[in-house]
């Protein structure tokens, strides 16, 4: 299993904390995937209410490690805010950052991003950036002090899959030892598949599950779906080709009809 | 049955358990700090709809189920019901929420444009597609819980703001209860109440969006309620400019006149509810709890209520009960 900031997972799937229809589908959810790493957007829910969010109790109550994330931030200052306010509250330095650069797509703001990530891991924060497939973007993370890069696969909640696969592959391919997990985007077990089979360390998703007509099946689709596609990526796929290759020779047959 | 039991709370739960009980010739007594139904209970903070079967959508079967039960009760209480439906809508890029609403709901039937036209003008145009729920209806909740409230006063049923020392006892205190009820969380919720003379609805209507979906109740005389966002925080203050916005945009994309609204009220609170958002009865020893009715107050209130006298009254041990350590 893949180590993010020298912690070992265990599961390559991650799963969002929102928008399912009550914290007791979220927990079956939980269960049934086995993921093992909760992302929790600390913004929305924090209201002028510090500990004691009894929601933020039942995460604890999971059971798996919490990545609290800084949805929602659209500026720099936000996010910096939002990650200190979530290392108090869960008592850990790993965030999950987000800074938002369009209200439409919400997708990263790439200069706001790599400025806050600067700041947050010069702070001793563990960040983990969600970010485009953009390899130069990608760089500037890592230069900031970045170990775990998060390029989406589609823009948040569209359930679109991969959209740019020769994008996605270029980065796998460009940075090779960086955990890299696809966030966002996904809505189906088939393209999680996908991410594993090329390379991705894990994915994260939250929509596809959450808003799922029956959630803790889709989460476990998801988590079989992960565990396929790894073990496709590992034992070294054959190479496609543009001609049939009969896998029982055709000449000498006996009885060739 | 001498000594009258005593109702914890004069909100929504705590006023229909006392209707209920009076009704079946049980002595009850309020316990309320307030004098009046008022913004001390989250269910003054409520749109009233009576739509159990758009609840399926992402509520549990007991919801749908329990909630058909609502508006002949409200009705047998003297409060006005109006049994014009509700209407669910989807921005154009957002029209394939429609379709899974419909997949995961029960009761329903599509309309085109000119349907909408006929039962809804002021619509007509906007949207090419609606989902109407004739069998669901929607209530006033303020002139509701007044109506209780007066309804109770006229059968001479006690109001006191002493809490009682000893004694039968039905704790509806909602979220205040999570003292004894540590699985009880707060549900932030928003909402706006508007005026505008240029739109008319004759039904609740829900609006569709991944991010902020919204629901216009009408209350008459050009108000309207808007609602309502559920946010996980239990504080019950405080409505933020991000939520008054997502309604009020929301409101827009419903209908441009909304823009030239006035802003009649901006309200708050957090709902009471249970891990999967269902209602629970528990009673241990003389205290029987009623609580966890999420944002489904108005609609399951009177089954709640229904299953708390079918327990007093005939040992009926309710559906929603989880909990039962009683000596009552």
């Amino acid at each position: 299993m893949p180590k993010f900031y020298g912690t070992e997972i265990s599961s390559r799937l991650m799963l969002g904390t929102a928008q399912y229809p009550s914290p007791a589908i979220l927990a079956d959810a939980f269960k049934r995937s086995g993921a093992g790493i909760a992302t929790v957007s600390v913004r929305r829910e924090a209201g002028g209410e510090k500990a004691g969010n009894a929601f933020w109790d039942l995460i604890k109550d999971l059971n798996v490690a919490v990545l609290p994330n800084t949805a929602g931030c659209h500026s720099v200052r936000e996010a910096v805010t939002t990650a200190h306010m979530a290392r108090e509250l869960f008592d850990t330095d790993w965030i999950k950052l987000e800074v938002i650069g369009h209200m439409d797509t919400l997708q990263p703001d790439p200069f706001g991003l790599v400025e806050a990530a600067k700041i947050l891991c010069d702070d001793g924060f563990k960040v983990f950036p969600y970010t485009t497939e953009d390899l130069i973007l990608g760089e500037k993370l890592l230069h900031a002090g970045c170990e775990v890069l998060m390029p989406w696969g589609a823009p948040i909640g569209s359930g679109l899959g991969l959209n740019n696969i020769y994008g996605l592959r270029s980065i796998r391919a460009q940075f090779p030892d960086v955990p890299m997990v696809i966030d966002a985007g996904l809505g189906l077990p088939s393209q999680a598949a996908a991410a594993m089979e090329m390379g991705f360390d894990a994915v994260l998703l939250n929509t596809a599950v959450a808003k799922a007509g029956d959630p803790a099946l889709m989460a476990e689709g998801f988590a079989q779906a992960v565990v396929s596609g790894r073990m496709a990526y590992d034992a070294d796929p054959m190479e496609p080709r543009d001609m049939a290759a009969p896998s029982t020779p055709v000449i000498g047959k006996a009885f060739l009809q | 049955m001498s000594d009258p039991i005593t109702i914890i709370g004069g909100g929504i739960v705590g006023l229909c358990v006392a209707t209920e009980l009076t009704a079946r010739g049980v002595p009850v007594r309020i316990c309320e700090k307030a004098d009046a139904p008022g913004p001390q209970a989250c269910s003054w903070w409520a749109a009233g709809m009576l739509a159990p079967f758009c609840e399926g959508e992402s509520a549990e079967e007991p919801v749908v189920r329990l909630g058909q039960e609502a508006a002949d009760w409200w009705e047998r209480q003297g409060v006005r019901v109006i049994r014009n439906g509700s209407l669910v809508v989807a921005l154009g890029r957002d029209r394939r929420e429609l379709a899974r609403f419909s997949r995961r709901t029960d009761g329903h039937r599509h309309l085109d444009s000119n349907a909408i036209a006929d039962i809804e003008p002021d619509l007509g145009g906007r949207f090419s597609e609606a989902l109407a729920f004739d069998d669901e209806a929607h209530i006033t909740p303020r002139a509701a819980l007044a109506e209780l409230w007066d309804g109770l006063v006229a059968r001479d049923v006690e109001f006191t703001t002493e809490p009682p020392a000893t004694g039968r006892i039905i704790d509806c205190r909602g979220l205040a209860a999570q003292d004894e009820l540590k699985d009880l969380r707060g549900v932030k919720g928003e909402m706006v109440i508007l005026r505008s003379n240029e739109v008319k609805l004759h039904r609740p209507v829900r609006l569709l969006h991944p991010r902020f979906p919204l629901y216009v109740v009408p209350r008459g005389d050009g108000v309207f309620m808007l609602g309502a966002t559920q946010i996980e925080s239990g504080e019950r203050t405080r409505a933020t400019v991000r939520s008054t916005l997502e309604l009020l945009t929301a409101a827009f994309a419903l209908h441009p006149a909304f823009g030239e609204a006035e802003i009649l009220e901006i309200g708050v609170d957090a709902r009471p509810a249970f891990p999967d958002n269902l209602p629970r009865i528990r009673r241990r020893g003389q205290r029987i709890f009623v609580n966890g009715m999420f944002r489904h107050g108005y609609l399951l209130a009177p089954a709640m209520a229904r299953q708390v006298a079918d327990l007093i009254c005939d040992d009926i041990k309710p559906e929603m009960m989880d909990e039962d350590h009683g000596e009552w």
